[in-house]
């Protein structure tokens, strides 16, 4: 199995579903002759040309709209918007025009767009280029929404998102584009949406996370294990459907419980996750805490010069993990 | 690198007024030589908007009597919707309404019980039958748009010989979705036709107040392709200026933005009261200019227009609209439990337990 970074094994999904589907459009700013600000979509203007991967227009809200449109007429866009500070500008377009269309129609039109958009800090980009935005999306009827912490499921989900028949918000982790490397299963391997992934085995607390938070949950997990807990982190890939299964046979094997996220706390994906476990009979009698989350404060994301003392550590996540163990 | 494609024809453009194209003035008085449609076209046109026109007046009686929801009524508007709608072919051309063109939706294959249906507050008003080419009504301004661009696009990519009809008012003008929408369609030269019904009112804002612009029209030269002017209670014009966009769209010479200047005779929805902000005179003035009574002046100067051919086509409007809507109200309501089941393709865990639970409470 080759070694790929986040940002090849999204450029290989590409080109692999290119070449399965000639239906497959690419759409995006730069992504045609430059190969996209982070190379994801490189070589496939070359492939391809300009019919199917397509220089647009700085133009968010158009490069979303006009998705939904090449949709009706029976393509399949995947879109990109270079970064997810900019998915703003066409939230009309995504909550309620692309999300909505096969609702609102009774089920008569659909539109199977994926929209990949990097997000999240920690590579001391501009202002307003990382945020994560995912509750925004996630609390969105018709929409769902991954976020892979692997390249083997940043491949295998973008496979079964551009498959999908519905919109498919894809959020890839900025900071792990170029510094998460593993082995992925090339050719026709799919990772399902809607199932999380045990990322580390372990039984005495549950750490729950997704995309490039995993990463510092498992870095928490291994300095656990060196004081003597044994650490399971769930990494839940889809946050729109949640895998509640999975959820529940770690929680009710640990009974404490610790999610992290980078975005800021209030209203973030960690209160619909804690509400899901509180709200299952099993999961919530079988906890022997309270459920702790460690999240980002509660302001916009900051500047460059604060950003490392903004991100979750390791540290942060450790001591959520002690506090939920000895509670 | 070759050019991008919207660059070829920018620089011809000049940026200037449009003039107002005009082929039946309102005392229904030819300004062209031949008339572009046979009187057997026109009293058919005629027809359409006469439909039109007897299903808003009676949607918004039923509204007052509680039997429909808020609607938006194209009283006054009829001849932009069926005029720009004829110059389509229903077999392979789509129509990308917002909410006022009932007339044009109607006359290009929406049955006439689903749009009794979409009054009523009936999801089912909102499908697309198999085989029609339209997408659902739109309420949000301008955000149908970009759908519209992207579904030319996306058929001309496909092969297909198809042109796309998309209509708004002078009020979506000023929303990002308009810019971005033909921003796009000139660039990548889209067979698509922006159809502005300019009546003059966004809910009570009049046109001075959306944009500084002398016209609409005009707004196209920024785009890149032609906009065209006309008169959008005149028939007539409407049709041969989309006839013409569509020829282009077809040919491969990319999208027109064509302003119909026009008025709305009456509430912008049952929910609002004109009155508080209409001057009386403005409305008896295009009360004149009544689309409906053009077309009747034009077909009577040619002897057309007879006693007996009115109350035959008001009789047979009146015998469609009965059936149609005694059709609507047996239609079984549809539940809400299947409402979840049209969110996605297949339902999530999380939808299919909220579906068991309404069915339990149920």
């Amino acid at each position: 199995m080759p070694v790929m970074t986040i940002v090849e094994a999204i450029r290989d999904a590409l080109h692999y579903e290119m070449a399965r589907d000639d239906r497959v459009i690419v759409l995006g700013e730069d992504v045609g002759t430059s190969g996209g600000v982070f190379r994801a979509t490189d070589g496939l203007f070359e492939k391809y040309g300009r019919a199917r991967v397509v220089d647009m227009p700085l133009s968010e809200s158009g490069i979303i709209g006009v998705s939904v449109g090449l949709a009706l007429a029976g393509l399949v866009p995947v879109a990109e918007i270079q970064f997810m500070g900019f998915t703003h500008n066409g939230f009309h377009q995504i909550t309620e025009q692309l999300a909505r269309i096969r609702y609102r129609s009774w089920g008569s039109l659909s539109a199977p767009v994926t929209i990949r958009t990097p997000f999240g800090g920690g590579v001391r980009a501009p202002e307003m280029h990382s945020d994560a935005f995912e509750a925004h999306f996630v609390h969105c009827p018709g929409l769902k929404v991954v976020a892979p912490a692997t390249p083997q499921d940043a491949r295998g989900l973008l496979l079964s998102a551009i498959r999908d028949p519905d919109p498919v918000l894809f959020l890839e982790p900025l900071r792990g584009y170029r510094l998460i490397r593993g082995e992925v299963t090339t050719g026709e391997y799919l990772v399902p949406l809607g199932k999380a992934r045990v990322a580390v085995q372990g039984t005495d607390c549950t750490v729950v996370a997704w995309s490039a938070a995993v990463e510092v949950a498992a870095a928490a997990a291994a300095a656990a294990a060196e004081e003597g807990i044994s650490v399971e982190v769930i990494d839940l890939r889809s946050l729109a459907p949640l895998d509640t299964e999975t959820l529940r046979a770690s929680v009710t094997k640990t009974g404490r419980v610790v999610v992290v996220h980078e975005a800021a706390q209030t209203g973030g994906v960690a209160a619909e996750v804690i509400a899901t476990i509180q709200e299952d009979e099993e999961m919530f009698y079988s906890l022997t805490g309270p459920i702790r989350r460690v999240c980002g404060a509660d302001t916009p994301y900051p500047v460059q010069m604060l950003e490392p003392a903004y991100l979750i550590s390791p540290q942060r996540v450790l001591r959520a993990i002690r506090a939920a163990v000895r509670a | 690198m070759d050019d991008p494609p919207g660059s070829a024809g920018g620089a011809a453009l000049v940026a200037q007024t449009p003039p107002l194209l005009q082929v039946l003035d309102p005392e229904g008085r030819l300004q062209v030589e031949h008339p572009p449609l046979s009187d057997e076209e026109v009293v058919r046109a005629l027809r359409g908007m006469l439909l039109s026109r007897r299903f808003d007046e009676r949607c918004i009686a039923l509204q007052r009597r509680g039997l429909m929801v808020t609607l938006a009524p194209g009283i006054g508007q009829e001849a932009c919707s069926v005029g720009s709608a004829m110059a389509l072919d229903p077999a392979r051309d789509w129509f990308v309404p917002q909410y006022r063109e009932a007339a044009g939706m109607l006359w290009h294959g929406l049955p006439l019980v689903q749009a009794f249906l979409w009054h009523m507050g009936s999801p089912l008003g909102f499908m697309v039958p198999a085989g029609k080419r339209f997408l659902p009504f739109q309420a949000a301004v301008a955000g149908h748009l970009p759908h519209a661009t992207g579904l030319a696009w996306g058929l001309r990519l496909r092969g297909a010989d198809a042109v796309v009809l998309a209509h708004f008012g002078e009020g979506a003008t000023s929303q990002g979705d308009f810019h971005e929408a033909l921003n796009i369609a000139g660039v990548v030269r889209a067979p698509v036709v922006f159809f502005c019904q300019n009546n003059y009112w966004a809910i009570s804002t009049p046109l001075e107040w959306q944009t500084a612009a002398p016209t609409i029209a005009q707004k196209a030269v920024a785009y890149g392709f032609p906009g065209i002017r006309v008169d959008g209670n005149d028939l007539f014009a409407v049709y041969v200026a989309t006839r013409d966009a569509v020829a282009r769209a077809r040919a491969g010479e990319g999208p027109t933005l064509i302003e119909g200047v026009t008025y709305r005779l009456g509430i912008h929805t049952t929910a609002d009261d004109a009155s508080r902000y209409e001057p009386l005179e403005l409305r008896e003035r295009w009360q004149d200019k009544d689309p409906l009574l053009r077309l009747q002046r034009y077909l009577q100067r040619r002897g057309v227009w007879t006693e007996a051919l009115a109350s035959r086509l008001e009789d047979e409007v009146r015998r469609e609209l009965d059936a149609a809507w005694e059709e609507a109200r047996r239609v079984p309501p549809p539940r809400l439990e299947d409402s979840l089941e049209r969110v996605f393709a297949e339902m999530t865990p999380r939808l299919r337990a909220q579906r068991e639970a309404l069915g339990e409470e149920g």
